[in-house]
């Protein structure tokens, strides 16, 4: 079965339990829509141009493929998947029907080079969103998006409206210009953790970089197999570099990015760490125990293998607190997470559908 | 991974196994005695010593560096501690404490450390007369004939150490 249609299946049947939903997507349906939310001179100054938004959206999230909007979630009249309140509680919102739902937009801010417009265009869409979704469904909380080129310009927004209630994180796209470790980016973490936010590392970024770590693959299908090599890259990152010394608070979700890659990165990390700790001795405890600490993932993609064999990888994870449920919505996955809860314990199976995002989150 | 054969003996076994003059500051040399491989460090100016076997994997231990203390508590904020050594296996590059023996990251994992000391020539002509205390055979051996003049001689003691308890590595 399709789980997040629930196809043959009542939300009661496959889990009776709390739902929490960490990964649902607002997708901005045009620039127009911003403009409300931009300063006159932006506004002119699209429109002189022609500009209609950040080139990016559509090499990361290429429009008609069913990975960015399944079939069933594309409204029949051509209205932009996602784009609007409604169709998110008429596909999610209701029938899960969610205790929360962390809204995630994706608008490709960062492929935008334009010092001043990377600021406008996250202005405006944090200002959407809070105008759009969250003034009108308490469910909701939501990310808020930066331009993430420039950590100074990315603190400053995260200080302008982090301290909205609506907004519990701040979406980083997982590629970026430089790993997001690096100092240079102290500035934007200071700003996530005095305000209380999350960081989300989530699919997507820097169009003109290459998609993989070395460079640009022939096919879609290559990129979108290996971004999980770029979510272990920046994870590294951010352990080696000391982030979670720098800054003990900061917590990390991994979004869109799966997990089935994890225990095998740990334990390479922690056999790294054993060996070669000395050039980064401020890491001072197992990379594994870091994780468990500072990370959590969604289950979107779940990048199911064969259960008696997740099974196992689930017991590698070595916690039952690290996984949080995600539809993902609108976007395709044909992981049946019956299955896959299945093979949890009760307490494992209450964490992962709600308690682990509702105490991460702080909802 | 079977630990040498080792002779519990009611009293230690002592082995002369050089003059401290031999093993300059920060340096070793690799002795045998009483079957097993032990290297003997001078480090801040006293002697230690540890069994060239590597509880991780039996790497040889004391064919690694020997490397001073790194930490720090924040990123960009690196310090030293020049008072304290590690012995790197040359496998894995894992850390011991040179003076007890002590895995860096698991201090539940232990090299087994021997007491090494400083003793006086007429003190050893009478245990050797004993035959409380051996010469190991090597280099040494020429050095401890002479046990008569008056110098001093490096002593690796296999007395029995409290029970380790040997993790199976990770």
């Amino acid at each position: 079965m399709t789980t997040a249609l629930l196809e043959d299946m009542t939300r009661e049947q496959f889990w009776s339990g709390s739902v929490i939903d960490c990964d649902v997507h607002a997708v901005v349906p045009s620039l127009d829509t911003l403009f409300p939310y931009q300063d006159k001179v932006w506004v002119d100054a699209a429109r002189e141009r022609g500009f209609r938004g950040p080139a990016g959206l559509a090499l990361t999230y290429p429009p008609a493929l069913a990975t960015t909007a399944r079939p069933e979630w594309r409204p029949a009249d051509g209205t932009v998947p996602a784009s609007d309140l409604s169709q998110l509680r008429r596909d999610i919102l209701d029938p899960w029907r969610v205790d929360r739902a962390i809204l995630n937009c994706y608008y490709a801010i960062d492929s935008l080079r334009h010092p001043d417009w990377a600021i406008v265009m996250a202005r405006s869409v944090n200002d959407w969103i809070i105008d759009q979704w969250l003034n009108k469904d308490d469910r909701l909380v939501a990310s808020l998006v930066i331009p993430a080129r420039d950590p100074a310009a990315a603190a400053a927004e995260i200080d302008r409206i982090g301290g909205h209630p609506g907004f519990v994180q701040v979406l980083l796209p997982v590629r970026s210009e430089r790993l997001y470790g690096q100092r240079v980016f102290w500035p934007l973490f200071e700003a996530i953790e005095r305000n209380g936010l999350v960081a989300g590392l989530h699919w997507g970024g820097l169009a003109e970089h290459g998609p993989t770590p070395t460079g640009y693959a022939s096919w879609y299908v290559e990129e979108y197999a290996e971004e999980s090599q770029v979510f272990g890259a920046q994870l590294t990152s951010m352990i080696v570099e000391g982030l979670f010394q720098k800054f003990p608070e900061l917590r990390v979700s991994i979004l869109e990015g799966g997990f089935t890659w994890l225990p095998t990165w740990a334990w390479n990390l922690n056999k790294k760490w054993k060996g070669l700790r000395r050039e980064f001795p401020w890491v001072d405890r197992l990379p594994s125990e870091i994780i468990r600490d500072h990370f959590r993932f969604s289950i979107a993609p779940a990048d199911m293998g064969p259960p008696d064999q997740m099974k196992r990888l689930l017991g590698w994870l070595g916690t039952e607190d690290l996984l949080m449920y995600a539809s993902d919505y609108p976007h395709l996955h044909t992981d049946d997470l019956s299955v896959l809860l299945g093979l949890m314990s009760d307490t494992m199976q209450t964490n992962v559908m709600a308690e682990t995002a509702r105490r991460w989150y702080r909802l | 991974m079977a630990e040498p054969t080792e002779q519990r003996v009611s009293k230690p076994q002592r082995f002369i196994v050089g003059r401290p003059s031999s093993i300059p500051e920060g340096g070793h040399v690799l002795v045998t005695a009483g079957g097993h491989e032990i290297g003997v460090y001078r480090f801040g100016g006293r002697f230690y010593g540890l069994l060239n076997r590597c509880p991780h994997l039996a790497g040889p231990l004391c064919k690694g560096q020997v490397v001073t203390e790194v930490f720090s508590p924040m990123p960009g904020d690196v310090r030293g501690n020049p008072d304290r050594a590690f012995v790197t296996c040359p496998w894995h590059n894992w850390e011991f404490d040179i003076k007890t023996g002590q895995s860096y990251w698991n201090p539940k994992l232990r090299v087994r450390p021997f007491p090494v000391g400083v003793e006086g020539a007429e003190a050893l002509t009478a245990a050797v007369e004993r035959g409380d205390t051996e010469r190991v055979p090597g280099p040494y051996t020429a050095e401890t004939v002479p046990i008569e003049i008056e110098d001093e001689y490096l002593v690796v003691s296999l007395r029995a150490v409290p029970a380790i308890r040997l993790e199976p590595a990770p």
